[in-house]
């Protein structure tokens, strides 16, 4: 046992199996016991495209201090299939504690595993009254590891269960008071102790992930229709909405297909309403048409996409942040849009209460762009301030004489809706005069166009800064956005390096002013992507005229760890330019 | 009501002289004014083609959105104010061809708007290529060999899929489009018109001698609530049946079916939001 370990402050666990074995049940249990005991609590998952079999696995970090990232090394490993150590072999050091029936999990046992909790799970499960009690007798063993209060897991445990009847409640209180049983021993045996202690404000804290925190900032965003079709990774905002339409009453409809989706939330948004869709590159691929449309129509609606690897079907379940280009550009024609890519839960919440706001504003398509781990991962976050939720919808009553397409400074016409006022309110996809009727006037058109494209002033304007983190006398400036922003802060903490910064982006359409400024200050610029091609780096480049020549690429399909990451900062700087 | 009072003055039309649309206008204008149905309280969304340009030439709200993309705009509109009466209206091209899905998808959905299709058997618009609808055999400059796909049945499809109503009327009897387009705006749930109607520039086969020589109008007898009734009515062709060809049962409208407006009528859009503590307990649960 290293000493290491024994002071660690972090402990990372993860349960590895085939889809349906009971993995996501572990996890629930584990990450709200941890958080109910005060313990900072971060669980990411990676799973295959299927709903039974195969290899998938979560990572749970639980930790006295904020822990956000995926971390590769592995404390607690729960194997519940054969193929689970051959997996995750690459994460696996000797200082990997494996609980499980060695003889069944390990055939071929990677060398390095020093530590073997050899438990018969199976018979023991079979005792208690069949192999259905296994992940529970695990969890068991884990929290019973890092003496968790046995107490507490009981209650847990008893309504997690509450559903079910008396007997299966009671065998799996007998299931978790024998794996505590069992990894207590393990544990005092090997002298082993994590230094976790709780942290008291952690109470006040909730723990949600990704889906639902931008599920959460739309119904605060004032969002009341919804039209989607379901796509990994994106599903979970659709399902999270639809489950608490009737309350916040929203009306939520699974679409028929995306281009369905895209054009009844424009058809709710003329008729006044705040419309959402949700999607992934290959909906939103559908979706060009329509958003090219609302761009034409000056009709406000958010697009949320959450990236999974293309091109095509690609891999359905895993991460990238490969689809920015294609937001950029979504929708023939020439007109204003928004791209927001949130960095946080935090961050999720408020830029999409705020994306609906700007939509309305200035009648444009808003888009949030996350990803799979985005939208997979949870850890405790301060609950989100709900005092503010007033929706502004920049509604006017129409008079008499109204025009929807009016022809203002500001490029914003004043929004009327159908049957609110005397006006008449019209909206054409053809070009039109300010009464929205088709026009082949081609010096209205020229107006028209111009019209539009003039909201883009105020948006640059208003747009949202990025945050820099570090020195600000810094000489090397690490760029990251959207999802990567806890792994490269991680990563840095790690490293502890004096003079870098770390610039991370929540609006990456149309960049603030200041980006020039930013990166003219640093001699050395290493920017992080979920890509291929660095489209970010790209972008950056058409708006500011600056190159970044270093760049940290990932497009296997898996999240940055925070080993990884510091490793590959490390080495983008040592680089010679 | 008058039907001066959707009359705009000083339009310029882009359909051809004698072209079925004038008919199908003048219909509808009749038709919402003897149902009392004001401009402001009308929304009519329309696709791409020379029928979708119809809310262009006369008072009304109008969404004419993308080519085929009638239905789920008009869908959109009524879920979120269902005291708008909505229209989709467009040609065959636009709702049976680029727009299928959304055709199919809206009988099933019932929402309770009206659509409306200018059926003239061939695109007008692209000039005279072959559209769902059009019969065997019609020569095209893209179909030199004449149509050798099975036209589109709509009135078929319609009940097959337990429409809510489904009738076809012929833009060349003015006065019963306009009693058949009363019914189907009366009628609540999705309701399907189809109206033929001759192309005097691109449909020489299809003219208004033929819809009148190949329609004749259900008697007296016909009852439209007798679904195998009306599924063998929906497939004769020669003539071609003309009215209300199926009613079906009654059931809820999607607006209904959301489950917002049981005890609250007013629409959504116009409603005060009062969030902040539904979402304060909610988080709660987190």
């Amino acid at each position: 046992m290293s000493s290491n370990q024994n002071k660690r402050k972090d402990v990372s666990i993860v349960i590895c199996g085939a889809a349906g074995q009971g993995i996501k049940t572990v996890e629930k249990l584990l990450v709200h016991n941890f958080s109910h005991s005060g313990f900072h609590v971060f669980s990411t998952k990676e799973y295959m495209s299927r709903v039974r079999g195969g290899t998938n696995s979560v990572s749970i970090r639980v930790s006295s201090q904020k822990a956000a990232a995926l971390k590769d090394r592995i404390d607690i490993l729960l194997p519940l299939h054969s193929e689970a150590l051959g997996h995750l072999e690459k994460r696996i050091s000797s200082e990997t504690i494996v609980i499980g029936d060695k003889e069944k999990i390990c055939k071929d046992c990677p060398t390095q595993i020093k530590q073997f909790i050899d438990v018969p799970l199976e018979d023991l499960a079979r005792d208690i009254g069949g192999k259905i009690f296994i992940n529970i007798i695990a969890a068991g063993i884990i929290s019973g590891i890092l003496k968790l209060d046995l107490d507490k897991m009981k209650k847990d445990v008893k309504d997690f269960f509450s559903q079910k009847d008396k007997q299966i409640v009671e065998k799996n209180i007998q299931s978790i008071s024998q794996g505590y049983s069992k990894g207590e021993k393990f544990s005092d045996q090997k002298g082993i102790s994590f230094d976790l202690t709780p942290w008291t404000e952690i109470k006040n804290q909730v723990l949600i992930n990704g889906a639902e925190a931008v599920g959460f900032g739309a119904l605060a965003g004032g969002c009341d229709f919804l039209s989607s079709y379901p796509m990994s990774p994106s599903t979970g905002v659709l399902v999270f909405i639809s489950q608490h339409a009737h309350k916040f009453e929203v009306a939520a409809e699974q679409a028929e297909d995306e281009i369905s989706a895209i054009n009844m939330a424009l058809g709710a948004s003329y008729a006044g309403a705040r419309s959402l869709v949700t999607t992934s590159g290959g909906g939103l691929a559908l979706m060009g048409e329509g958003i090219s449309l609302a761009g034409m129509i000056e009709t406000p609606v958010v697009i949320h996409v959450a990236q999974r690897p293309g091109p095509a079907t690609g891999l359905p379940t895993r991460t990238e942040q490969g689809d920015l280009e294609l937001v950029l550009h979504a929708g023939h024609g020439e007109f204003p849009r928004i791209i927001l890519a949130p960095g946080s839960l935090e961050d999720a919440f408020s830029l999409t209460q705020k994306a609906f706001d700007l939509a309305d504003k200035f009648q444009i398509p808003v888009f949030i762009l996350t990803d799979q781990f985005f939208m997979d991962s949870y850890y405790n976050i301060p609950a989100p301030d709900f005092q503010n939720v007033q929706a502004n919808k920049h509604i006017i009553k129409t008079e008499n004489d109204y025009k929807r397409s009016l022809i203002t400074k500001d490029g914003i016409s004043p929004r009327g809706i159908p049957g609110y006022g005397e006006g008449l309110v019209g909206v054409d996809s053809d070009e039109h005069d300010e009464s929205s009727h088709i026009t082949e006037d081609l010096d209205l058109r020229t107006q028209m166009a111009e019209k539009r494209l003039k909201k883009m002033d105020q948006i640059k304007k208003q747009a949202i800064p990025p945050e820099l983190v570090g020195p600000e006398d810094y000489r090397n400036l690490i760029i990251g956005w959207g999802s990567t922003l806890h792994v490269i802060n991680e990563a840095l903490d790690v490293l502890g390096l004096k003079k870098t910064a770390f610039l991370h982006f929540k609006q990456v359409y149309p960049l603030p002013d200041e980006t020039k400024i930013y990166l003219e200050k640093a001699d050395q610029i290493v920017i992080a992507e979920h890509n291929a091609t660095s489209q970010f780096k790209k972008l950056i480049k058409l708006e500011t005229g600056i190159d970044i020549s270093k760049t940290i690429l990932k497009y296997n399909g898996l999240a940055f760890s925070v080993e990884e990451m510091a490793e590959k900062i490390n080495h983008a700087l040592e680089q010679e330019d | 009501m008058k039907t001066n009072a959707y009359d705009m003055d000083d339009i310029d039309m882009a359909w051809c002289p004698g072209c079925g649309n004038f008919n199908i206008l003048k219909s509808l204008k009749k038709a919402l004014a003897e149902l009392s149905i004001e401009p402001k309280g009308l929304v009519v969304v329309s696709g791409i083609g020379q029928a979708a340009k119809i809310p262009h030439y006369f008072k009304t709200h109008f969404f004419n959105g993308l080519h085929g993309r009638a239905l789920p705009p008009a869908t959109g509109i009524k879920a979120v104010n269902p005291q708008l009466t909505v229209i989709a209206e467009s040609g065959d091209g636009d709702m049976y061809g680029e727009g299928g899905n959304h055709f199919l998808h809206a009988i099933r959905r019932n929402p309770d708007i009206t659509n409306i299709i200018h059926n003239n058997m061939v695109y007008g618009l692209t000039k005279g290529q072959a559209s769902p609808t059009s019969q065997f055999g019609f020569k095209t400059p893209v179909q030199t060999k004449g149509v050798v796909l099975e036209p589109f049945n709509p009135l078929a499809l319609a009940v097959s899929q337990n429409a809510s109503f489904a009738a076809r009327a012929f833009a060349g009897d003015e006065e019963e489009t306009k009693e058949i387009i009363k019914k189907a705006i009366q009628h609540k749930g999705y309701a399907l018109v189809d109206i033929f109607q001759p192309c005097v520039s691109f449909n020489k086969v299809n003219t208004f001698k033929w819809f009148k020589d190949n329609t004749a109008y259900l008697d007296d007898t016909y009852d439209p609530y007798d679904r195998r009734a009306a599924f063998e009515k929906s497939l004769e062709t020669h003539p071609f049946a003309l009215g209300v060809i199926y009613v079906g049962p009654p059931k809820n409208t999607y607006e209904q079916n959301i489950g917002l407006y049981d005890k609250d009528k007013n629409p959504l859009v116009f409603r005060e939001q009062k969030r902040s503590q539904k979402l304060q307990q909610l988080i709660q649960s987190f």
